[in-house]
């Protein structure tokens, strides 16, 4: 797994790659969750995201869930299709604002 | 047919996957029940290891089969028995982090259950997936 995080007009790109699976979802939830905490505007790219487990998806239920209570944007970008297979098992696609690229969800 | 012991801890399951992953290709499944399959597996060991263990050290069996138009999958833990009552989907309607293991397991896979396990053991999980012709 690996997390990068960049500025973007003011808001955190969040970069996730590889498998997020038991082992690296505590790690997920913590970064995350300290943007959560400075009410940043976060978009998360998951173009890379080989593997996504439900305790990986719970990391992301979290933040999103800290973002619409601090009234700050929390967006899924370039899903993945192994993500976007587990976020419609768990009817997820629905509730997260979802975004085809980084551009598209700024301008958005 | 896959069976092979894997401690029950996190960092092993990127091992469990690929294991699996391997044996059900070979098996004959489809690159998108590869995917579902693991994903169940996954999710199963990882009750096993958050629940049934309670984070102790352990073992889990992990078998894979072809039995005619079924992959069989089998996950054998020797912790004290689960109350199998108590492990059921919760909602879907419920936003909430957690609790989606047992949702993915079922969602993806035709038969989930408990089973008597062998003597030794604690609990004995099989799931099912229906494939097409071997």
């Amino acid at each position: 797994m690996n997390l990068k995080t960049h500025e973007n007009n003011g808001t955190v790109v969040v970069s996730l790659a590889g498998e997020i699976d038991l082992e690296h979802s505590p790690s997920v939830r913590k970064q995350l969750m300290e943007l959560m905490f400075d009410r940043r505007d976060v978009l998360v790219d998951m173009a890379q995201v080989a593997y996504i487990d439900s305790s990986g998806i719970a990391s992301l239920v979290e933040a999103y869930q800290m973002a619409r209570k601090n009234a700050t944007r929390f967006v899924l970008v370039a899903v993945s299709q192994p993500a976007l297979r587990v976020l419609q098992l768990a009817r997820l696609d629905k509730v997260f604002a979802l975004a085809d690229t980084v551009e598209a969800a700024l301008a958005g | 047919m896959m069976d092979t012991l894997f401690p029950a801890r996190p960092e092993r399951l990127c091992d469990i996957r690929r294991a699996v992953a391997e044996s059900a290709s070979r098996l004959g499944c489809p690159q998108p029940v590869v995917h579902d399959v693991v994903l169940a597996v996954d999710e199963a060991c990882q009750n096993i290891i958050r629940h049934a263990y309670q984070g102790c050290d352990g073992d889990i069996k992990v078998q894979v089969s072809r039995d005619d138009h079924r992959l069989v999958v089998r996950l054998i833990d020797f912790a004290p028995p689960v109350d199998v009552a108590k492990i059921c989907p919760r909602s879907l309607d419920e936003l909430r982090p957690g609790g989606l293991g047992t949702h993915f397991m079922r969602a993806v896979m035709d038969e989930v259950a408990f089973l008597p396990p062998p003597s030794g053991a604690g609990n004995m999980l099989q799931m099912i997936k229906r494939i097409g012709e071997p």
